[in-house]
Parts: C-alpha cells; sequence; structure tokens
C-alpha cells in the first residue's frame, strides 16, 4: 500500500473539499463541500479506489409527488373541492354537482369513490347529498395528510400512510415511487489518517499552467498533486490504413527489395489477354458464366490494356505488331508452336474479344511480357491486385480477392529457381515451412501449388499456384522461346491468418468499430 | 474440379496402407487427398488427368508411381468379330459427326463396378467432354442388341423409343421438353434439323446422344457380362482418348477389348486404337528445365514411374492420357516422378532494380496524409448494387457496366466510391461518432477506370471537409481551386457543394450530403464528403 503522503498528495481537490465531511450522507456532503452531487459520488469514488473509504450502495424506494398530485396539493384534493362544494350546497343533481365543482369526468368518479367510502355523501335519485357533520368534513383526509408529507421514505410508511399510497396508485400521476441509490460511506483507517494529517499539507499544484508558467515563484519549491497513474482510461482511436492495403503494401516492398518492379493494368480485360494469351481454350470451362464475370462489352485486340484512366503512352503497340501478336496466339491454340499440338480447334477471334473482369493478374503478366523490349530482358515484374470470380458469398467464398503476381523473364532459369522465389518470398510473409506439390494450369508445365504449414492448427494450407510458362505462351508474346518463371498466390489467406480472421467477409465488412480495434501489420 | 472417392478397403488391398507417408504420397503425385474415413478416400484429379476419374485409371498410374508396375501398361486388343460394326451415316455430319466404339465382353458387373463405371461416365461428360457437349459416352448391353451398330440423324418425330428412368415412348422432341434428362441437355441440339441416334441391325433405338439412352437396350444391369462403348462427338482424336480410358479402365474390371469397324461411305476405320503417339524428350531441356543433373537412365527410369515408354530420346505416350502437347508436359511429370519435395530451391543471379508503381506511391502518401488527419480508411467492394448506387444517391442510372449472371445482388461496377462511404456510415451508426473515413479505389466511369479518393466526416459541415481537401493539397504541394459549380451532383445540397478544380479541370466535387439521402440511408448525422479524380493529380506528380 501507498504510504499515506504520497496518498493524500494525489487527492484531487475535489476529493480534499469533501475529505472533512465523510461521516456524513451524500446530499450533506454536497451542501457542507460546496459541489454538486455528482461531483461528490465522483469523489467518493476516487476515494474509494485510494482506500480512504469502503463505499456501499443500498436501494431506497422513495414516494414521491407526481404532476397531478402537485397540482392537488395547491388546489386541493377532487374530493375535498366536492366537499366543500357541498359543505355550501348540502344537496346537488351529480350533473351539477360535476359542473359547479368544475372536475374533470375521472375526477368526479374518483371523488364519488372516496367519499362514499368515508361514508361522507350518499347518492339518491340522481342526487348527492352530504351526510357528515361539518366537524367530519374539515377534518384533512389521511390522502391529504400523507400528499404534504411528500417525498417520504417507502420502508418507513405508517399503516395509514400505506394505506393512503394504495388509494391514490389507483389514480393517475398522482403520486409516483422511484428507486434511490443510497450510498454507505465507511471511512478505513488509511482514511482516518490521512483526514487527521490533510491539514497539514499546503497546497498542490493541480496543473501545469500558463499562469503558473508566468511566475517562478507559482511553482518553485510546491508539490504536484500526484496522479493515480495505473487508474483505467478511456481508449482513443488513430486514423490507419485498411489493413489489406497495409498487408499488400508490405508484400510490395518485399517484392522491390528483391528486384522486383510494378506492374499495373485494368481491371476489366479481353478475354484475350485473361485466356487467350494465356494458352487457355476457348471452350476451357473457365470462360462460362458461372465462373468469370464477364460484361456485355467487347474489347479491340489485344490492346485496350491501358493503365486506369489512360491511354497507352509511347510504348503503344502499333497495330501491325497487334495483328502479329493475334494471329501467333490463334496459330498456338490451333497448331501449336515449338512442336506442340496445340488444342486442335477454331480460335474464335470473337471470343477473344469478351470483355471479363479479370479471372487472375496473371493477364497483367501476359501484357507485360507482349510489351516487354528485348533489350530490357533480364526482367522481374509483380503486381498486386483484386481478381473476380462469379461466386456467391459465404465464410470461405467471396467474388474479389487479392492476388500477388510476380514472373521473371530471363535465359535459363529453372523450375528450382522458381521454387527459390516462392520459398524466399512466403518466407517473409511469415510461413516458415512450405511445401511444393504438382498442380495444374494451362498455361505453366511444370506447374506447382504451394501448402503452408499451419503450427497452430497443424494442417498444409493451400495458397495458390505457380509455373513455367508453356512455350504456347511465351512463343507468341515474346515472339522467342525464354523460360519465364511464373506465380500467382492468392494473398487473402494469408492476411486472414495474420489477423486471425476465420469469415472471409469480415475483410469488406468495414465495421468502423472493428476496424478501429483492429492491428497494424507489423512487418 | 473433379473429385473421384473410392473404398479405403480396396485401396489398402491392393496399393498399400494408407499411413501418412502413403497420404503425402498420394498428394505429392498431384492428386490431392481431400478426405479420407474408415470406408472410404476422397482424392481430386486436375482437369489435364481425365485418366484418373476412376480408382482403376487411378490405381494404372499410382502403382507405377510407386515403382510396382512401372511403364506403359499393354492391352490386349481382340480384332472386331463379325458384325462388330458402326455404320455411319453422312446424315450426322452436320449434328454430331464423329464417334469411336468398342466392346468389351468377359466383364463380372456388380454394384460397386456398375457405381464405378457410371461415376467415370459422369466425370468424364463434365471435365473433357465439356459438359457432353464435346463428348458423350454411351455404354449398353450387348445381349439386347443386334450387330451391326448404325450411327445416323433423324428428324425428331421419327425418333421414338423408352428413354431412361421413363416407362413410356417418347418422340425426340418430347424428351427435350419433357424428360429431365432431355430438359437439361436441349441447348445442345437447340436449332437442329435432325437428332442423332445409334440404332441396331433391327433398327431399335439405342440412344440419343449426347442427352440419354433407352431404357430397354441402353442400360447395364448385374447380369451384363458383354457390353458396346461409343463416344460421340466433334474432335476425333479426342473421342479416342476418351474411348481408351473407358474400354481400358473395363479391362481392369476384367473385360477383353475388342475393337470395331467403322464404316463410312467408303472409308473403314478400326477403334480404339492403343498405339501410342511417341514425342522426343531431350535430355538437356528436361535437366535445364528443372536445374537437375538427371543421366538419360535416370530419365528412363522416371518416365517409366509416369506411366510411358522410353527409348532413345523418344517416350511413348500412353494412349490415354490427352495431355501431353509438348516436351515440357515430359519434364513436367519427370519432375513428379523425381518428387517435388526433393528439388533444393535456389534464388538465381537475376540483377534487376525493384520499383514500385509510382501511382501506388502517390496513393499511400495521400493515406499518409489523411491518417495523420486521424481519418480511418475503409476498402469497399468494385461490384455494388443498382439499388446503391443509383436509387439511394437520387442518381440517374446510366453510364455503368453491368456484369452478366452474377451469383449476389451484386451487379454492376461501381461508379463512384462515395455511395459506399455512405453505406457504411449507415451501417455504423451504433459506432462512436464522430466518424471519418476514406476510400482509396478504382471506379468504373463507362469502360473507363480511373483512381479515386472520397472521404467522409460525419458530423461535419462544409468547411470541415473543405479544410481537409485544402490540407491535402497544400500537403501535395498542388494547387487545386475550390470553386463555384455550375451543376451539382443530385445527394449534395445547393449552396453548399463546391467544386474541386486542378488547373482549372475539374477533378471532383466537396459539399453537404442532403438530408433526403441521409433518410434513404438512414442515417442521423449529418454528413459533409469530397471525392476526387486521382488521374489528374497522378498526371501532375508523375
Amino acid at each position: 500500500m501507498a504510504s499515506a503522503g504520497k496518498v493524500i498528495e494525489s487527492l484531487s481537490p475535489n476529493e480534499r473539499k469533501i475529505l472533512p465531511y465523510l461521516k456524513e450522507n451524500v446530499e450533506e456532503i454536497a451542501r457542507n463541500s460546496g459541489l454538486d452531487k455528482t461531483s461528490v459520488l465522483r469523489a467518493l469514488e476516487y476515494l474509494g479506489n485510494k482506500n480512504l473509504i469502503t463505499l456501499s450502495h443500498s436501494k431506497k424506494k422513495i414516494v414521491e409527488i407526481g404532476v397531478n398530485g402537485a397540482l392537488y396539493k395547491k388546489k386541493g384534493l377532487p374530493e375535498r373541492r366536492l366537499l366543500n362544494l357541498l359543505g355550501e350546497k348540502k344537496i346537488l343533481k351529480l350533473g351539477e354537482a360535476q359542473k359547479q365543482s368544475s372536475l374533470s369526468d375521472d375526477e368526479f368518479k374518483a371523488s364519488i369513490g372516496a367519499l362514499k367510502k368515508k361514508a361522507l355523501i350518499e347518492i339518491k335519485n340522481e342526487k348527492i347529498s352530504l351526510t357528515g357533520s361539518i366537524s367530519e368534513i374539515s377534518k384533512k383526509t389521511i390522502e391529504e395528510k400523507f400528499i404534504e408529507s411528500l417525498p417520504a421514505d417507502y420502508d418507513s410508511l405508517t399503516p395509514e400512510q400505506m394505506y393512503a399510497l394504495k388509494s391514490f396508485e389507483r389514480r393517475k400521476d398522482i403520486i409516483q415511487i422511484r428507486e434511490e441509490e443510497k450510498v454507505i460511506i465507511n471511512v478505513t483507517k488509511l482514511g482516518e489518517e490521512i483526514i487527521k494529517s490533510e491539514k497539514n499539507i499546503g497546497e498542490l499544484i493541480e496543473s501545469v499552467t500558463p499562469q503558473i508558467l508566468e511566475k517562478e515563484s507559482a511553482w518553485k519549491g510546491k508539490k504536484f498533486r500526484r496522479y493515480d497513474v495505473t487508474s483505467p482510461l478511456p481508449s482513443i482511436n488513430g486514423g490507419k490504413r485498411h489493413f489489406v492495403n497495409q498487408a499488400t503494401d508490405y508484400a510490395r516492398r518485399v517484392w522491390t527489395e528483391m528486384g522486383f518492379k510494378e506492374m499495373s493494368g485494368n481491371m476489366l480485360q479481353s478475354s484475350f489477354w485473361v485466356f487467350d494469351a494465356l494458352f487457355t481454350a476457348q471452350d476451357h470451362p473457365v470462360r462460362e458464366m458461372q465462373d468469370t464475370f464477364f460484361t456485355n462489352r467487347k474489347a479491340e485486340l489485344p490492346s485496350n490494356f491501358a493503365n486506369a484512366g489512360k491511354k497507352l503512352d509511347s510504348n503503344e503497340r502499333s497495330w501491325e505488331l497487334d495483328k502479329k501478336l493475334v494471329k501467333a496466339v490463334k496459330e498456338s491454340h490451333e497448331k501449336g508452336v515449338d512442336g506442340s499440338r496445340g488444342w486442335r480447334y477454331e480460335w474464335n477471334e470473337e471470343e477473344a474479344k469478351r470483355l471479363v473482369l479479370r479471372t487472375h493478374t496473371t493477364c497483367i503478366s501476359s501484357n507485360t511480357l507482349a510489351n516487354l523490349d528485348k533489350k530490357d530482358i533480364p526482367a522481374k515484374f509483380f503486381a498486386i491486385g483484386k481478381c473476380f470470380r462469379n461466386e456467391t458469398v459465404d465464410w470461405s467464398h467471396g467474388f474479389e480477392f487479392n492476388q500477388s503476381e510476380g514472373i521473371v523473364v530471363a535465359p535459363n532459369l529453372s523450375f528450382r529457381n522458381l521454387l527459390g522465389y516462392l520459398q524466399e518470398f512466403f518466407k517473409k510473409m511469415g510461413f516458415e515451412k512450405i511445401r511444393f506439390r504438382p498442380s495444374y494450369f494451362p498455361y505453366t508445365e511444370p506447374s506447382v501449388e504451394i501448402d503452408v504449414w499451419h503450427p497452430e492448427k497443424k494442417i498444409w494450407f493451400e495458397l495458390g499456384g505457380a509455373g513455367i510458362f508453356r512455350p504456347e505462351v511465351t512463343i507468341p508474346l515474346l515472339g522467342e522461346k525464354m523460360t519465364v518463371l511464373a506465380w500467382g498466390p492468392g494473398f487473402d489467406r494469408m492476411i486472414m491468418d495474420y489477423y486471425n480472421i476465420k469469415d472471409l467477409r469480415e475483410m469488406y465488412k468495414n465495421d468502423i468499430s472493428q476496424l478501429r480495434k483492429m492491428k497494424f501489420w507489423m512487418k | 474440379m473433379a473429385n473421384v472417392t473410392f473404398s479405403r478397403k480396396q485401396f489398402e488391398k491392393e496399393i498399400g496402407k494408407l499411413d501418412e507417408k502413403m497420404q503425402n504420397k498420394i498428394a505429392m503425385f498431384g492428386t490431392p487427398l481431400e478426405k479420407f474415413d474408415n470406408e472410404e478416400m476422397e482424392i481430386e484429379v486436375f482437369p489435364n488427368r481425365p485418366d484418373l476419374l476412376s480408382y482403376h485409371g487411378f490405381k494404372r498410374a499410382f502403382l507405377a508411381f510407386l515403382g510396382k508396375q512401372t511403364g506403359l501398361k499393354e492391352y490386349k486388343l481382340n480384332k472386331p468379330e463379325k458384325d462388330y460394326v458402326v455404320i455411319i451415316d453422312s446424315s450426322v455430319k452436320n449434328v454430331r459427326p464423329y464417334t469411336a466404339c468398342a466392346i468389351i465382353r468377359g466383364l463380372k458387373f456388380d454394384d460397386e463396378k456398375i457405381k464405378e463405371i457410371v461415376d467415370m461416365q459422369e466425370k468424364l461428360h463434365l471435365t473433357i467432354g465439356r459438359k457432353r457437349k464435346k463428348i458423350a459416352i454411351g455404354i449398353y448391353p450387348l445381349e439386347k442388341i443386334k450387330l451391326p451398330i448404325t450411327f445416323k440423324a433423324l428428324e425428331p418425330d421419327k425418333i421414338k423409343f423408352i428413354p431412361l428412368e421413363s416407362d413410356r415412348e417418347m418422340s425426340g422432341l418430347q424428351i427435350l421438353q419433357k424428360h429431365p434428362t432431355g430438359k437439361e441437355y436441349a441447348h445442345l441440339l437447340a436449332g437442329k434439323s435432325k437428332f442423332p441416334v445409334f440404332t441396331d441391325a433391327e433398327n431399335n433405338i439405342l440412344s440419343m446422344p449426347p442427352i440419354i439412352n433407352s431404357q430397354v437396350t441402353g442400360k447395364v444391369t448385374g447380369s451384363t457380362a458383354d457390353v458396346f462403348v461409343e463416344c460421340s462427338g466433334f474432335d476425333f482424336p479426342v473421342l479416342n482418348k476418351c474411348l481408351n480410358i473407358i474400354t481400358t479402365n473395363l479391362a481392369e474390371m476384367g473385360g477383353k477389348i475388342y475393337q470395331m469397324e467403322l464404316r463410312e461411305n467408303k472409308t473403314k476405320s478400326i477403334t480404339p486404337d492403343f498405339s501410342p503417339e511417341k514425342m522426343k524428350i531431350n535430355l538437356k531441356n528436361a535437366n535445364s528445365l528443372l536445374g537437375l543433373e538427371l543421366n538419360e537412365k535416370e530419365v528412363k527410369k522416371l518416365l517409366e514411374e509416369m506411366g510411358y515408354n522410353y527409348n532413345k530420346e523418344s517416350a511413348e505416350i500412353p494412349p490415354w492420357r490427352v495431355d501431353i502437347l509438348h516436351e515440357v508436359d515430359l519434364i513436367e511429370d519427370i519432375a513428379i516422378a523425381y518428387g517435388y519435395e526433393k528439388f533444393i530451391p535456389e534464388i538465381p543471379e537475376v540483377t534487376t532494380v525493384g520499383e514500385q508503381d509510382k501511382k501506388e506511391i502517390i496513393k499511400r502518401k495521400i493515406a499518409e496524409i489523411l491518417c495523420g488527419l486521424n481519418i480511418l480508411e475503409v476498402s469497399n467492394y468494385h461490384l455494388t448494387s443498382k439499388a446503391e448506387q443509383f436509387r439511394k444517391m437520387s442518381m440517374p442510372e446510366e453510364g455503368f457496366i453491368e456484369v452478366e449472371e452474377s451469383k449476389t445482388d451484386y451487379t454492376i461496377l461501381r461508379k463512384d466510391l462515395t455511395h459506399y462511404l455512405l453505406k457504411i456510415l449507415s451501417e455504423n451508426v451504433d459506432s462512436e461518432y464522430p466518424q471519418k473515413i476514406f476510400e482509396l479505389g478504382r471506379i468504373f466511369n463507362s469502360a473507363k477506370e480511373e483512381e479515386h479518393l472520397s472521404l467522409a466526416v460525419s458530423p461535419a459541415n462544409f468547411t470541415d471537409t473543405r479544410q481537409i481537401v485544402e490540407y491535402l493539397s497544400k500537403m501535395m504541394n498542388l494547387n487545386f481551386q475550390i470553386s463555384e459549380p455550375d451543376k451539382i451532383p443530385p445527394y449534395l445540397i445547393d449552396g453548399r457543394t463546391a467544386e474541386i478544380k486542378l488547373d482549372s479541370k475539374a477533378i471532383g466535387f466537396l459539399g453537404e450530403i442532403h438530408p433526403k439521402i441521409l433518410k434513404n440511408w438512414k442515417i442521423k448525422m449529418p454528413v459533409a464528403l469530397f471525392e476526387i479524380n486521382l488521374e489528374e493529380i497522378f498526371g501532375e506528380l508523375e
């Protein structure tokens, strides 16, 4: 426990103000200290935290006067007003009595009931007559006495008062019962000690203000009030990047550190770049509407690859070159190149023009290869971007996902080199143990699937594919045979794993409270 | 992708115990073990390997991979017997021009085997069959058929037979209109004046491909011993491969394969044909692509473990493999047999300079500036709904791109970020205020894609957001001009909306959201926001 001296120095001005009155109840403390009740309660709470007092609470019911009750207290209860009228007139028709007493229907009925019960009136032939004596009617009724005694403590009501309460409860808004919490203060030993010595402590500086700083004498040799530096505080929130973008920015850094140049491109692409240039036959199931988002628009071949909002610049491929490329891709599908047998079908240019939402970022790679200047080889490129699949949405599926794409173009690259880049990237993403297993993509051979080991769940989980581009892909695009290592693992599962997100939908839920709490990507 | 399920008991009896090592082997063969229990096991088969779409097909390949039965497996092909003939009438030319056929005899069918055959047939239909468009497969009990068989096309009303799973005779058209399978595949015969059929020597209809078999002559049962198998479609080489997959699978089950003679006009051909295609495989190419130093003996062994024969730089390809187009396909199989787990990853020395996309750098700087103002970045879908993009924003439905047959309510590409920010504010009315959010992202303006920035603050007024716009402008060292707009977006309050310009080019709006829009979104706090097109800014800063 802190020493009494330090505790005293930590007391706020309000706490010190109420210190002398702790033997009293809250209302009295408020009156004596000149603080309002809320401040007193707060100060008591703090003193409790500092172990000067213990607080206990007891609940108390208070009977208070209601809206109508307040009115009646001033003007008299309706039955009193009727009784007064009858004291004067002795006998009256019912209608007359209500009219002259100017009571509402409810009030009039209630008054009749109340007076009949006390046997002060009787009703015969639609007439109302006084039966009580003058002395009887001039006495205050128990209800009147009760209303004057309010507010009262419910638990200490006399049987008479209780009777009046019950009869008022049946009538509208005469009384109301409120629950009040009563605070019981017990001063601890430490509290007693501090109360005794508090007066010896001089004035403490509450806060460092410009006024205090003006004169050295204002602070020199003085003590500052001590804070409870450990007390809990309300939390604050800062601005920050969306966690998915934090992660993609990290991956961007990883790739650039490894010497890769970033590629970008439109999300709406012709089927040419998404499928045909990647040797995906035109009857491949991925090219059906249940898997891919098609639009009703068509693109020119093979351009329409301008970066967002910008036309192709001087690097724009000439129309002749374009025609040559389209022809080469067509031949690759129909007859094959470099000894390949091809897919052996009639390639349809119109099908290649259909505009789709890219299903993978690999379309950016196919375009980059087509535009690559031979003198820029060797070259390494990467892209990170959103891709789309026509899916229903559930915990593990969505129609949008992030992909991390990469290609390495150089002579004499090998499958082991491909695995080398992948291993390094996933290590930097935090996965130490990875495995490669055979897979299939129409545009790579050999193809590989990357699994990473989840040490807590003790399972391998699939992160996506990679491979070496087939000659049927590279020869039409590059115009020559060249090994091109390529990969395009999904990115979202890594983010979900890092943030321990179980449901894919959480990634784009944009729950503000959740985003405020979300941790930074600390890599 | 197709998964194949088979009995674990059979696997363990005929192949080996399914311990951890074996599970790993299965994955490393390229057929991930999806799940297993005491009774069954399920593997995934990639679309390039339809020959693995049945237990027996998988067993053949996997035993070779394990080194137990290596090399090209040979099957005895019996010459056609009398009447083992299929006459192809020229009328099929415009409907379904090709077929490849065979007869298998001496089968002992039981429920298990019938199930395997039916499953395989269905999976072949789905995968290389392209949902029966490219290939349709029929298997018929030979005892119900009188040979020879004719493949021809008839007018739909002349086709009459009882289709499978039915008890009454139907015409060709009735089948397409009323039979559940007929309805499912009707589109494959849409617009054809004649439909293809197989008939026997007594003119009984066996089937109407690619739709359905006859209940009488086209249903294999437990008592069937001999079957007629046909594949019909548009690509003869692929039909042959498919027939090879089926017939060798039936041979694995104990059947004897008989060839059939196909007669078309005056030409005759024989199917099935198991003579293997040859492909050159160059040792140097393989080693350089894989980064290994294998000798010829090793390459031979590895290829044999993948079911090939190898002789003098040439591989004999199993006649049921559909995926070997180029030498690289052989090289991949060498890699699989070698074992992906044995490759030692190695980063090569390829010296290049890394570089981030300029636009991404600018976007990140903008995000940094705004985060410094305690604003939270959000991220939304690129697809949206018409209701949220237009109706709730009082915007006219125009200039948007719609996707076809979306499986969700998100059917169009977003035209702006603003409506998404309002959506977020409307979904977060219970979160602590003030709420300050921004998004950097792609929007689709007709066919043009643009990077935009939108920012919303609630509660806030015009001044609050204009201060942010001006701060941003100053920090980027750009000269945004705030000007009186000619026309304002319908969701902003007139008189409290300004146009944002850069070099006198309009790049966006800032203003207070009109109460009628807030009401649409059920937002009970004032909102002020802005949205700007970043493309001009990129141009200026790059």
